[in-house]
């Protein structure tokens, strides 16, 4: 076990735990967000989408360790009044159907318009590749996205 | 206006004091704890009423629904408010939802599966909000000492047009709450409805886009423990010996403890291969997956090991044999076929599916000395009630079950044992517990999806009439094929037979039952067979419509050919039928299940040298549509769901053991496998509504199927089709 110093959506809290305890697992079961949702485990669902710095990570494969001093952003901290141009166009469209992926898939998507304001189609879908719906709501995630960044250009 | 006599138990009536649970509390603190937001806390009123075990009334005018259903992402959470709402006749911005507890006595049929809330629930939903409105009318008809007759509503108020007076439902709920439940209510008019046919977005959506605990793994209890199971690594196989003492001694763990889950007085949702189970326990997840790591366990073997090979070999030779009785005869089958003019026959076979619920299987358990506490994502919590009230020898009166919001069900949640285990690991370790299973854990312990096949045989004459149809067919744990579905009715001489293969791998429903299989192979082949007999598509199988309709074969036809015929033709509309696009490949297909018709054309582009949906057409005849926006959502959803699995999943198995066990070698579709767009036409015929979510599934894959065929002139007999073909690969 070993103390870990980190901010998470803003706020600072000290966690002790064991060094390779991925972030997922810190972020559920010791600071209490439960947000982030747990998929797979092995990085290939993006259920557990957060960022480091503002660029989208697996939590579920990203060890405390790795961590460091790197701004974590989850989704109960993506926006202060659920007003990101991503959550009022995921409103919108309504696009969740059982809604338990939908937390990474906006994420992915606020780091996607991040570092690409205005993404085409085929961006969209490669940058989005790795976060699985099950209820199979792409295409109003895509709807939404390009919403989204209309908003924001 | 339509009357109905009101059918509640006199428990729905009771009031909230006396009505949880015979006197017990659900002390479900979390799904309480999310903050309200300002708009929330100033519309709370000072007081509730109770008008019935569905709603309860302000004295502000706020209205609290009761949700009775799972909701698993079908929407039921707000379509079946709505219903009670319309009939209430209350603004939906003032209607606050809440998901009710199971609650036998209140509710009936607290259940998600077969696509029946909103068929089943229509009634007593509707009935539910007019009885409430009766009562709410009374109460005002007392008050200004006038008859009801003369009282009409609007959004909550209540007005007597004689005199200009109006009142509201929060300041007559009291005194409504008070009176006598009427015997008889009126109905609306569905050309009255305000909500219904009204899109209204998802009541949970503010809390899904910010990360609000909603599901059951997101539950925290006081002093809760997490619990992962270990079960057999391959059916057919049992624990012989443990060796825990490396992960008892890890830091966190509480205790690593067998338990055996075989439910005594089983229901039919006890299906489950697995019951010798070893229950690691302890404080964090993390630290129980580590210890899960360092079982030692030695597995012996019990029973058969099967594999898929093994599969494939016994459902081809149940193919070769006819068998001892038929499902459905009409006619003479043998004179037709050895009369025919051209016999066509071809053999479709899929795999086993697993059903990977974005949110793998969990459960929340307390279990006391002679209480339990249950909360977490189930579609069956009735039958969970009845499992766990056998297996922990306590009453069922003693027993709460709450239920969560779920991440998928897809079928896979009407198997509750899940619900079982966490019950008998809180009840051996006297702790609150959650058990939660890696995907590894919930791939690897399914109700699969079984892996089937079938033969279908047509026989032409020599003016191409269509006159025998014969199926075989094969599958795990049964057959996939309805003998009285379409053609069956359209056909002289016709004839259905079943083969069933046992298997010690655990099967169950999985979305559309028997139906995601079956629709592929029926309406692949009958594509063939309009080739074979020179017609166009749609119009040999309207031709076969026309049949079923005018002179219908046998009597047991369990679809209604115009309605079938209505979504194939507007379909056909809506696409531009026949129109030919340089490079775009189409194909049709129409599909009936769950009370409710579903026809689809694909437009296929072929990149890469593999295929790309670009657009789907669907016409769906679902009678009624409650939530517009949300019945569209389940639509695309279901075609998405279709093509993906028909494209790229399976399961296979090797001596008992599953060969995938997480999303890097099991393929779910993706992003930019999606279609481009999907256009989707509802009937408008004003028919009570019948199934949605599971409907749009079936028929996608033979319109897929039967485009790609245009496009490469090859036809699809195997799913999934990425490993059929080589230009797929």
């Amino acid at each position: 076990m070993a103390i870990f110093n980190l901010t998470i959506n803003g706020e600072k809290h000290q966690v002790d735990v064991a060094p390779e305890t991925p972030m997922l697992w810190v972020l559920r079961d010791h600071v209490k967000l439960v947000g982030t949702k747990f998929g797979c485990g092995i990085g290939q669902c993006g259920a557990c989408t957060i960022h480091l710095d503002g660029v989208a990570a697996r939590s579920c494969s990203m060890p405390i360790s790795g961590v460091a001093d790197q701004k974590i952003t989850t989704i109960e901290g993506l926006s202060k009044k659920a007003d990101h141009p991503l959550q009022e166009a995921w409103i919108e469209h309504d696009v969740p159907q059982c809604g338990y992926c939908q937390a990474g898939q906006i994420m992915n998507a606020a780091s996607l318009l991040e570092s690409n304001p205005n993404p085409t189609d085929a961006e969209i879908d490669a940058a989005m590749n790795g976060n699985i719906c099950r209820c199979g709501t792409y295409v109003r995630i895509k709807a939404a996205i390009k919403t989204a960044a209309a908003k924001m250009s | 206006m339509t009357l109905i006599r009101t059918t509640y138990n006199r428990r729905s009536f009771l009031k909230a004091s006396t009505a949880a649970g015979g006197g017990m509390v659900l002390g479900f603190s979390w799904l309480a704890s999310c903050t309200p937001t300002e708009a929330e806390i100033k519309s709370m009123p000072e007081a509730w009423f109770d008008i019935n075990a569905f709603l309860k009334i302000g004295d502000n005018g706020i209205v609290t629904i009761m949700s009775p259903n799972p909701e698993i992402g079908q929407n039921v959470k707000t379509s079946m408010p709505m219903i009670i709402a319309e009939e209430l006749d209350v603004s939906w911005d003032d209607v606050i939802v809440e998901q009710a507890p199971l609650d036998t006595q209140k509710y009936k049929r607290q259940l998600a599966g077969g696509s029946q809330s909103i068929r089943q629930g229509w009634q007593s939903l509707r009935m539910a909000g007019a009885t409430a409105r009766r009562m709410l009318l009374e109460a005002a008809a007392k008050q200004w000492e006038v008859s009801v007759d003369e009282l009409t509503t609007s959004e909550g108020v209540i007005k007597h047009e004689a005199s200009g007076q109006s009142i509201g439902y929060g300041e007559v709920a009291s005194a409504a709450a008070g009176l006598e439940v009427p015997e008889e209510v009126p109905l609306k008019d569905p050309k009255d409805f305000k909500i219904i046919g009204t899109d209204r977005k998802n009541v949970d959506g503010p809390k899904i886009v910010t990360g609000e605990p909603l599901f059951g793994i997101d539950v925290q209890e006081e002093g809760m423990l997490i619990a992962m199971i270990e079960h057999p690594p391959a059916f057919g196989m049992k624990m012989k010996s443990l060796d825990a003492s490396a992960a008892k001694g890890m830091p966190g763990i509480k205790d690593v403890i067998t338990v055996n889950t075989a439910v005594e007085d089983r229901q039919w949702s006890d299906t489950n291969a697995f019951t010798e189970l070893v229950a690691v326990v302890g404080n964090t997840t993390w630290e129980v997956m580590q210890a899960k790591k360092a079982l030692k366990i030695e597995w012996e073997t019990d029973t058969a090991a099967e594999s898929t090979d093994g599969h494939d070999k016994e459902l081809d030779r149940l193919l070769g044999q006819a068998t001892k009785k038929a499902a459905r005869k009409d006619g003479n089958p043998d004179a037709a076929f050895k009369n025919a003019a051209q016999v066509i026959e071809r053999t479709y076979a899929a795999p086993f599916l697993a059903h990977n619920t974005m949110e793998p299987m969990n459960f929340f358990a307390n279990v006391k000395e002679d209480s339990a506490e249950l909360l977490g994502p189930i579609q069956t919590p009735e039958f969970l009630s009845k499992s766990v009230s056998s297996i922990l020898g306590i009453d069922e009166e003693k027993i709460a079950i709450g239920m969560t919001r779920m991440g998928g069900g897809f079928g896979r949640r009407l198997y509750g044992h899940f619900g079982v285990e966490a019950a008998v690991i809180s009840q051996k370790v006297k702790a609150p517990v959650k058990l939660v299973y890696t995907r590894e854990d919930d791939m690897t312990q399914g109700t699969y999806r079984p892996d089937y096949k079938v033969t279908y045989r047509a026989a032409l004459d020599a003016d191409n009439n269509l006159i025998g149809f014969h199926i075989r067919g094969a599958g795990t744990n049964g057959s996939p094929v309805f003998a009285n579905r379409y053609p069956a009715g359209a056909v002289e001489n016709y004839l259905v037979e079943n083969h069933n293969k046992e298997s010690n791998i655990s099967t169950g429903a999985w979305r559309a039952p028997r139906s995601n299989f079956i629709a592929f192979a029926e309406q692949s082949f009958l594509d063939e067979v309009a080739e074979a007999a020179g017609k166009d598509p749609i119009e040999f199988r309207l031709e076969l419509f026309d049949k079923a309709a005018d002179k219908p074969v046998g009597e047991r036809n369990d679809y209604d050919a115009a309605r079938y015929a209505g979504v194939l033709k507007l379909v056909k509309e809506k696409s531009g039928w026949g129109k030919e696009t340089s490079g775009v490949f189409r194909g049709v297909s129409a599909y009936f299940c769950h009370n409710s018709y579903v026809a689809q054309v694909v437009d296929v582009v072929m990149e890469n040298n593999a295929p790309k949906v670009q657009k789907v057409w669907c016409a769906v005849d679902c009678g009624i549509v409650v939530n517009p926006m949300a019945a569209l959502n389940q639509i695309e959803g279901g075609i998405v769901d279709g093509i993906g699995h028909a494209m790229y999943s399976a399961l296979s198995f090797k001596d008992g053991q599953p060969e995938q066990n997480n999303f890097h070698t099991y393929r779910l579709i993706r992003h930019p496998e999606a279609p481009l767009s999907i256009e989707t036409h509802f009937v408008d015929n004003g028919i009570d509504p019948t199934g949605l979510g599971e409907p749009s599934l079936p028929p996608i894959a033979a319109a897929l199927a039967n485009a790609i065929s245009k496009a490469t002139g090859e036809r699809l007999y195997q799913q999934p089709f990425i490993t059929d073909k080589a230009m797929l690969g």
